[in-house]
């Protein structure tokens, strides 16, 4: 059983993410999982967003 | 709490925390419903939401955790008005994750993604908590409105039914699509929405 190594260095822009703990067997798609994740977090913000974001603050 | 008026500043602060925060909710909807463009919409409606219940927000406390309350109870809602049927997202399918060092056969995203749909939704949520979102268990816990142990229970389960599905590649096609299969996940969408997460209504 190998485990597998942390995944590599790929931590997320969040500042309150908990990623100690977890040495348990993880099995070999877990990684996957967190990439898959991590995918999305690290596309390009949409503009629409943008656009939703900025006219927060005008509208009270 | 306290239904006196933020200054500036503390709307500045919680408008950053907002923003910086919008990544994660992409990432967190589109895992629980699968289309990219449906998993926009919703995060769209929770920044909306949580900018209307701005006041709500203590300072200080996870925004990441606060606002994935928010839009996991939108996700209910529409889920329950059928809007969402776990569509597998098209776009994903061409990207292959490289395999890590040690790993012989690479896993593809679209594999691990469809296998994710399948999972009933409590459990699909509690392991893209933890195991894809970096959750403890305890914030996991107080996210989804239940039990420590329940969120484990789930999460293991959620790992073994993953494990079995991608050993031997068994991952069904779409099981959303299939009727009976639907019913039983908007059956335990009641369930799910009857712990409604505590951590929204303080």
């Amino acid at each position: 059983m190998t485990s597998p190594a942390p995944s590599e260095g790929k931590l997320p822009k969040g500042t309150d993410r908990m990623s100690k703990k977890k040495s348990e067997s993880q099995p070999e798609w877990a990684n996957g999982l967190r990439q898959l994740y991590d995918s999305v977090v690290d596309e390009p913000l949409p503009d629409t967003f943008k656009d939703l974001l900025s006219k927060l603050d005008s509208k009270d | 709490m306290g239904s006196e008026k933020r200054t500036a500043s503390e709307k500045a602060d919680f408008k950053r925390e907002l923003t910086e925060v919008v990544p994660h909710l992409r990432a967190f909807a589109r895992g629980l419903c699968g289309r990219a463009d449906m998993a926009d919409d919703l995060v769209q409606e929770t920044l909306l939401k949580a900018w209307a219940a701005q006041e709500r927000f203590q300072p200080g406390t996870s925004m990441r955790a606060w606002t994935f309350v928010i839009l996991r109870n939108a996700y209910l809602t529409d889920m329950r008005r059928n809007r969402f049927r776990g569509e597998y997202d098209e776009t994903v399918a061409e990207r292959v994750l490289t395999a890590p060092a040690g790993q012989e056969e690479p896993i593809h995203l679209s594999d691990m993604h469809r296998a994710l749909l399948t999972l009933p939704p409590e459990r699909r949520e509690a392991l893209l908590l933890v195991g894809a979102g970096g959750f403890s268990y305890e914030e996991a816990a107080n996210i989804c409105g239940c039990a420590v142990g329940t969120i484990k229970s789930r999460v293991g389960r959620a790992r073994a039914t993953l494990n079995s599905m991608l050993a031997d590649g068994s991952i069904p096609k779409r099981s959303i699509d299939d009727d009976t299969a639907h019913r039983a996940i908007l059956e335990e969408l009641d369930e799910v929405a009857a712990g409604q997460g505590l951590a929204s209504r303080n």
